[in-house]
């Protein structure tokens, strides 16, 4: 046992002198190869992180969301279907919820407005999100001034600031007095953004969702798993960028994979031939191949993996930000909590460094299985 | 040092800070539950709906409630306007729609 361990020592030795031997080319394979293993771990873990953050905080979401659909759009919904939606039974009670969006010239960002139920606040108060306080540098007690509908402008006073731990939910979100938000944006008084109903039994809720649009057929319910399952299904590994980075991530391994299966180099196939004329045996250098193999991958694996976890949960995702932000002015800081398993690094082992260390093997056992002759003298 | 020594070192150290790594993201993780539920929390009393991670549009504003048909929004083939439109695909409600 002590024997075949001192072998494969004495193989392995061999195998990083020969790397090293040929350092620029395997320096630059590590390179490339981190590179992928870090793109794949970092999309790994920040979908699953976003994934799983948004299943645990948007469980208090609505359980279900009636909007009014006028021409296939969002319309505003009459407060009086709040009273139709309440006599359908299993429904314990109907709200109307006040929201949109606001463009803000001065910042030329995006600002989300709502009306809470529970926080009192006089007509000219708002609380903002932590993104706005730092694109606007305003602060509790300053006043922000904002055009009407009709352009007017109107003054708020900053009442307070929401905590920067939320900012992934709110960010650029206004809290502002329901007479407030009706002055900024004239929704008529009869008007609400949308209504939320809350159920008795939960279990019912698809069943009273479907009563909702039957009822009501110029309406659509969203129900909180539809919401859940929205998260779940945008940061899949099937859809949006996950899979140009995929298919990206995939062709680097067959282009990988072409190179070590279309043969080996005049140099590599003359190594094995000395080798072999000097005594090794086609085992020896199939273990040699495999431990290069080996060693490359690794390294990549090893070194991308622990990079990519740096990168989402220490360096706030930073190279994914320009994508997300896009346009977008305003972007939130957020650290995001990190949900990783033994199953997901296994998953990225199995893509990443089996296929290569596979790859390398097949050529060198048909160059190592030729006379050592023939192979000197190509 | 063989060669071989300090592979199987690097090796070692790598399998080490992994397993670290995981030990530390499960106990920041258990740490972050209270925050979690405090966020949850959060969305309960506002009624929110989504996360706040792109602010450009509407539709990667707020996945959950985009439009169903509109133009250059939410539509699965539809032309898309805003660089977020590729990572914020259209929401499952809307793919079963066009299925």
């Amino acid at each position: 046992m002590i024997k075949a361990i001192d072998k494969q020592r004495y193989i392995l030795d061999f195998t990083l002198s020969s790397l090293w031997r040929r350092k620029g080319k395997n320096l630059a394979l590590v390179l490339v190869y981190t590179l992928v293993v870090f793109i794949l771990g970092s999309v790994m873990f920040f979908t699953q992180a976003l994934k799983n953050e948004a299943a645990v905080v948007l469980r208090g979401s609505p359980e279900i969301i009636v909007q009014k659909i006028v021409a296939g759009r969002h319309d505003l919904i009459p407060v009086s279907y709040g009273s139709r939606i309440g006599k359908i039974r299993g429904v314990n009670a109907v709200k109307a919820r006040f929201w949109g969006y606001y463009y803000d010239p001065v910042a030329k960002a995006n600002y989300t407005l709502m009306v809470p139920e529970d926080l009192p606040l006089k007509d000219q108060e708002i609380v903002v999100g932590a993104g706005i306080s730092r694109v606007r540098r305003v602060f509790r007690g300053n006043s922000i001034v904002f055009r009407t509908y009709d352009g007017k402008p109107a003054t708020f006073f900053l009442k307070g600031i929401l905590s920067p731990e939320s900012e992934l939910l709110s960010s650029d979100l206004i809290l502002i007095s329901a007479p407030g938000f009706a002055s900024l944006f004239g929704i008529p008084p009869d008007r609400a953004t949308d209504l939320t109903v809350q159920v008795a039994n939960k279990k019912e809720i698809p069943t009273i969702a479907a009563k909702i649009v039957d009822a009501l057929p110029d309406t659509r319910a969203i129900t909180r798993e539809e919401i859940l399952r929205t998260y779940d299904a945008v940061f899949d590994w099937r859809g949006g960028i996950m899979i140009a980075i995929l298919a990206g991530a995939v062709l680097a391994f067959l282009i990988f994979a072409w190179d070590k299966a279309a043969g080996l180099s005049a140099e590599e196939k003359r190594e094995i031939g000395i080798l072999k004329a000097i005594g090794w045996e086609t085992a020896d250098v199939l273990q040699m191949k495999f431990w290069e193999g080996l060693v490359i991958s690794l390294s990549s694996f090893f070194l991308g993996i622990i990079l990519a976890y740096f990168h989402i949960f220490y360096a706030s995702a930073t190279l994914f930000e320009p994508v997300l932000k896009g346009w977008s002015v305003l972007y939130p800081h957020f650290n995001l909590t990190p949900f990783i398993s033994g199953y997901q690094i296994a998953i990225l082992f199995f893509i990443t460094v089996i296929p290569y260390t596979v790859a390398t093997i097949i050529p060198s056992w048909r160059a190592a299985t030729i006379d050592p002759d023939a192979v000197m003298r190509t | 040092m063989r060669k071989s020594d300090g592979f199987l070192l690097f090796i070692g150290a790598s399998l080490v800070l992994l397993a670290f790594i995981l030990i530390q993201a499960g106990y920041v993780a258990q740490g972050d539950f209270a925050l979690l539920r405090q966020k949850a929390q959060v969305v309960k009393n506002l009624g929110l709906t989504d996360l706040c991670l792109s602010t450009e549009a509407r539709y990667t504003r707020h996945p959950s409630q985009a439009d169903g048909h509109t133009a250059r929004q939410s539509h699965p083939l539809a032309l898309d306007h805003f660089p977020s439109g590729s990572i914020i695909g259209p929401p499952e409600i809307l793919q079963k729609l066009h299925d």
